[in-house]
């Protein structure tokens, strides 16, 4: 009864972060992630990004088995392969992204101010295509995912480090994107808040539910259950999917801002994609 | 109902109070085929899915532990009513719930609500 109750005031206490209505992304930043510190005391910072595997043992060792041979492997190596080959012009991806892409993806998502948008490494290969006269690619699924998992790779291990201008546009998509995290949607009637804050660590039916903390660092990730590298909108999609609600396209502005906050959220946690999930 | 009546009384002293007694281990050896429909429904994952969060004797799957397991109903809810209330609209009792809220959001119908209410209240 006393951990029931532990759990409900829990729930409050995520949930309430999302109402309060003066925008402070760093002090949300500091509730949220003490929040995931007292949850899990014996969960280092850094492990964070390793999802499940940072709570549960026997997961773990199974997980680092796979790991001796990554089943992104090939995926990896293509998108080096596209990521280095010419367009018809004789340009290639590195001449679209500062420092030719390399040690850049801890920045992103980030809000691009004249713009008025939040932008994505995915969204950035495709208008990286088009300035230089080729098709778009499409998202979610393909070459879009490799090359993506090829330029997160070159920042491995750098801090995730998203920044939230004071700039109102800025703040209104942050908010945004708050706002999806905690709010209840679909027929199921649950938020992203409530599997992945105050239930993260237990189990809904043979999973343990990841805490959100950490969720951003290790994307585009391979997942067994689709068999390849995807992106994390194909993840909310699956997420929105199973509470039965409906989802949103691979970088619809819905997505692109719920991504700005989630991994706002885990400003701090090293790089570590492509990683592997179930 | 009068099926279970009937069983009832086959194997039953016939004052009431032995067949309260009695109902409850009736429900351990078989479930009223309402009772019976309805663990269908708790144990369906595209219906009630209750195993997704509940541990419930004689679940068909691994259960989760959001919520707590479902043992001693008569015990916690000696008021259908309120167990009906508890899974039509779980919001009512705790705002912030994970528990999805069966009747208003229309997961199940409510005659398959009263069939979970049914099973879950034997338990
Ligand atoms: C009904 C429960 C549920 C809801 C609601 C839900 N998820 Fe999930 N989510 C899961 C499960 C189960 C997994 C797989 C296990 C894990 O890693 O947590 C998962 C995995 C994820 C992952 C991958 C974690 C990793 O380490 O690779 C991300 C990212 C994620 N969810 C984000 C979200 C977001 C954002 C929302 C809201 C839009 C959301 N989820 C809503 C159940 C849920
Ligand atoms: C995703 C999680 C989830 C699912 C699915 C779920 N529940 Fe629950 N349930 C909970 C939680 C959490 C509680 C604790 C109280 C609260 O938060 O409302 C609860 C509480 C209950 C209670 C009250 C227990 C008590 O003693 O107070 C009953 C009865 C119940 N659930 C029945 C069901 C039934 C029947 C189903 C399926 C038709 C079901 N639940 C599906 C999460 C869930």
């Amino acid at each position: 009864m006393k951990k029931l109750l532990l759990i409900v005031t829990s729930i409050v206490m995520v949930t309430g972060v999302a109402f309060s209505v003066q925008a402070d992304p760093a002090q949300d930043l500091r509730t949220f992630q003490n929040y995931y510190k007292k949850k899990f005391p014996n969960v280092k910072f850094d492990d964070f990004g390793n999802g499940i595997y940072a709570l549960n043992k026997r997961l773990r060792d199974e997980w680092e088995i796979t790991m001796e041979f990554p089943p992104f492997g090939l995926t990896l190596e293509d998108g080096e392969r596209l990521f280095n080959k010419p367009f018809k012009n004789g340009k290639t991806y590195a001449s679209c992204f500062k420092n030719g892409g390399r040690n850049i993806a801890q920045n992103y998502p980030y809000f691009d101010v004249k713009r008025g948008m939040v932008k994505t490494i995915e969204l950035e290969i495709n208008e990286c295509r088009k300035r230089n006269g080729e098709k778009k690619l499409k998202y979610k699924k393909g070459p879009i995912v490799a090359i993506s998992a090829y330029i997160h790779s070159m920042a491995e291990g750098k801090r995730t480090n998203v920044k939230v201008p004071n700039n109102p546009a800025a703040l209104a998509a942050y908010n945004k994107g708050k706002e999806f995290f905690y709010a209840r949607r679909g027929q199921l009637n649950f938020s992203c808040a409530h599997c992945h804050g105050a239930t993260s660590g237990m189990m809904i039916g043979g999973n343990v539910l990841s805490p959100a903390l950490g969720q951003t660092s290790h994307f585009p990730a391979y997942r067994s259950k689709w068999g390849a590298v995807g992106t994390i909108h194909r993840r909310y999609t699956g997420c929105n999917k199973q509470v039965r609600a409906k989802p949103f396209k691979g970088q619809s502005k819905e997505y692109r801002n719920l991504q700005y906050f989630h991994t706002y959220m885990s400003n701090g946690i090293p790089l570590n994609a492509p990683g592997t999930r179930f | 109902m009068k099926k279970t009546l009937t069983i009832l009384s086959t194997f039953l002293a016939t004052s009431l109070v032995s067949m309260m007694l009695v109902t409850t281990s009736v429900n351990a050896a078989g479930l009223s085929d309402t009772a019976k429909k309805g663990r269908d429904l708790a144990f369906n994952r595209k219906k009630g899915n209750c195993l997704a969060c509940h541990a419930i004797v004689g679940g068909v799957r691994p259960a989760g532990n959001i919520g707590p397991p479902l043992i001693a109903m008569k015990h916690r809810f000696p008021d259908k009513a309120k167990l009906r209330v508890q899974i039509w609209d779980s919001t009512v009792s705790n705002p912030e719930t994970s528990m999805p809220p069966f009747g208003r959001h229309e997961v199940l119908s409510e005659k398959e609500i009263d069939q979970v209410v049914e099973f879950i209240h034997s338990l």
